[in-house]
């Protein structure tokens, strides 16, 4: 079950996006966020959906890979939107029946709704398929660079924070393998792990934690030595080898973000809200 | 610059325990030893006889207690010096796992010369050129947990090759390998001492790497009780097992044979030698 996480998962291959600088990504991904948020009517939610399905299509993704990601959250979707259709007051009753009156309000609502999360959902996969874990530490550390002066009193380096991410995204598929092993291996000494109460299970749990934690210790001690070995000295002096180079392609994705954006403000004031 | 490039003097190394009431016995006792460059040595020994504290001493992990260990002249006491040491010595060890960075192979290749500051382009040509010598190089996009454990420990020696490195320091870097992934390493291994003319030390337990050094140490309790070629450190079978350890199958072999009587030579290490010599005996015979 683990396995089925798609967080982060980078899809290989060699499209437009692919070679995007990941800090345009990174801000266009967030940019997008807020647009999605900003439309309130079929034209400015249109301009959107279109360029959502622009992004899908120079990722050279293929779609059931988007599909894959939604799955998961289907049940969340379909939640909000019913609650958005019981729960939203104002404008003319279209449905009756028993207690429960839906209007046309409610109903632009939950369908608003889904949209809008779908789009999030597929905007934020089209960066994490598109760009490799490392590719998006780096960006992060290079667009949280400024903080470096708050933290600096604390002794501290966004650089730190960003190694962190890269191995502990290093370290998943490890540890996912550890916890295999493990629980083999306590079931083999006749340990129950699927059986009795929920609070049985619970604490057939710990057999295998502890061991986990264990190990992990272990693992960033030898881990340590490694990096001291190969004479890393934290961020200073050091360099990178894939340079982030602000490209003529990352213009175009910002152009075009830039008319999706201002056609989504316009459209919002010339045709109002529907919300 | 002179010839030998890694010494040890005297060196005594004790760990410390938690309790301090309690005082560890010294882990290596009175180590005087001379490395020379392009030479591949094997260290042999069992568990717990020094050899993975001798290969961590020579890489400044640790510092001896008493005594001087240099490398190129540098002595690894000298915390200012601690990383130019690591610049011509890296090390691989023995759990692949624990010892890559990235999440992508030729980013973890990279990690070490970005460390050491070197320039994008260069890093780039290193990368390529060192997962190219230990025959990764398709592999460079892959994600280190895709790889076999033989696959793994290759990103690592090339790891440290694209540092360049003059040594290279293994410590026990087949233990958790199928044989294989074994074969695949010491190949390579032995592949950069003959070609590339790096100085390899190599920690082991498995006779049949050390058959293929140039020099053999032999370590128990803490001190060198052999050093010198394959062959004559073989050939002293009963020291040899009065140090816990094997010697190779056919060496055992032949010496059995001698013991008996048969005039063999009991100099024998590898299989083909020992086909040869039997060959010529049954024969002659």
């Amino acid at each position: 079950m683990i396995r089925d996480i798609t967080i982060g998962q980078y899809y290989n291959g060699d499209s437009f996006l692919h070679k995007c600088d990941p800090r345009t990504k990174i801000l266009m991904t967030f940019g997008l966020i807020v647009a999605i948020f900003l439309c309130k009517n079929f034209v400015s939610i249109g301009i959107m959906i279109f360029f959502t399905v622009l992004c899908v299509a120079f990722s050279s993704v293929p779609v059931k890979m988007y599909l894959k990601s939604l799955k998961p959250l289907l049940i969340l979707i379909l939640f909000t939107a019913v609650l958005n259709l019981l729960y939203s007051t104002g404008g003319d009753v279209v449905v009756q029946f028993w207690k429960i009156k839906i209007t046309d309000k409610a109903l632009f609502n939950a369908l608003f709704i889904i949209i809008r999360i779908i789009c999030l959902i597929v905007c934020s996969s089209v960066m994490t398929y598109t760009t490799t874990p490392t590719m998006l530490t780096d960006a992060i550390e290079k667009l949280l660079s400024p903080l470096n002066v708050l933290l600096k009193p604390f002794n501290m380096q966004v650089h730190t924070l960003a190694m962190m991410m890269t191995l502990a995204l290093r370290f998943i598929p490890t540890l996912i393998e550890e916890i295999d092993k493990i629980t083999n291996a306590q079931k083999a000494r006749g340990a129950e792990l699927d059986a009795g109460k929920f609070t049985d299970r619970i604490k057939a749990l710990i057999p295998i934690i502890i061991p986990l934690f264990v190990s992990s210790f272990r693992r960033a001690y030898e881990l340590a030595f490694a990096m001291d070995c190969r004479c890393y000295r934290g961020g200073e002096g050091r360099t990178r080898m894939k340079k982030m180079k602000f490209g003529f392609r990352d213009l175009i994705v910002t152009v075009l973000f830039c008319a999706a954006a201002a056609g989504i403000v316009v459209t919002n004031i010339k045709f109002g809200s529907v919300l | 610059m002179d010839n030998n490039f890694i010494t040890f003097e005297n060196v005594n190394f004790r760990y410390e325990s938690d309790d301090e009431e309690v005082i560890l016995p010294l882990s290596l006792k009175d180590i005087n030893l001379k490395i020379d460059r392009s030479e591949f040595v094997a260290v042999l020994g069992h568990n717990g006889s020094g050899k993975s504290t001798l290969a961590k001493a020579i890489n400044a992990i640790i510092v001896p207690t008493s005594g001087k260990v240099t490398v190129c002249g540098m002595d690894t006491s000298d915390e200012e010096l601690k990383y130019r040491i690591r610049e011509n010595v890296g090390m691989v060890f023995q759990n692949p796992d624990n010892q890559i960075v990235a999440t992508i192979v030729e980013d973890d290749v990279a990690f070490g010369p970005e460390n050491l500051g070197v320039e994008p382009d260069e890093i780039r040509r290193r990368v390529d050129e060192s997962l190219k010598e230990v025959g990764m190089y398709e592999f460079r996009n892959f994600e280190p947990h895709k790889l076999s454990g033989g696959q793994k420990q290759r990103v690592a020696i090339a790891g440290v090759l694209a540092m360049h490195t003059d040594a290279i320091v293994l410590d026990e870097p087949t233990a958790m390998l199928d044989p294989r992934g074994r074969k695949d390493v010491i190949d390579t291994v032995l592949r950069l001492n003959k070609q590339e003319n790096k100085t390899v030390v190599l920690i082991t337990h498995y006779m049949d790497e050390a058959v293929l050094a140039d020099r053999v140490i032999v370590m128990d309790n803490g001190r060198i009780i052999m050093d010198g070629k394959p062959s004559e450190v073989f050939s002293k079978v009963e020291q040899i097992k009065k140090a816990g350890l094997d010697v190779p199958q056919v060496t055992e072999f032949a010496n059995e044979l001698k013991k008996c009587g048969v005039a063999i030579d009991s100099n024998i290490l590898t299989v083909e030698e020992c086909v040869a010599q039997t060959e010529k005996l049954l024969i002659r015979g």
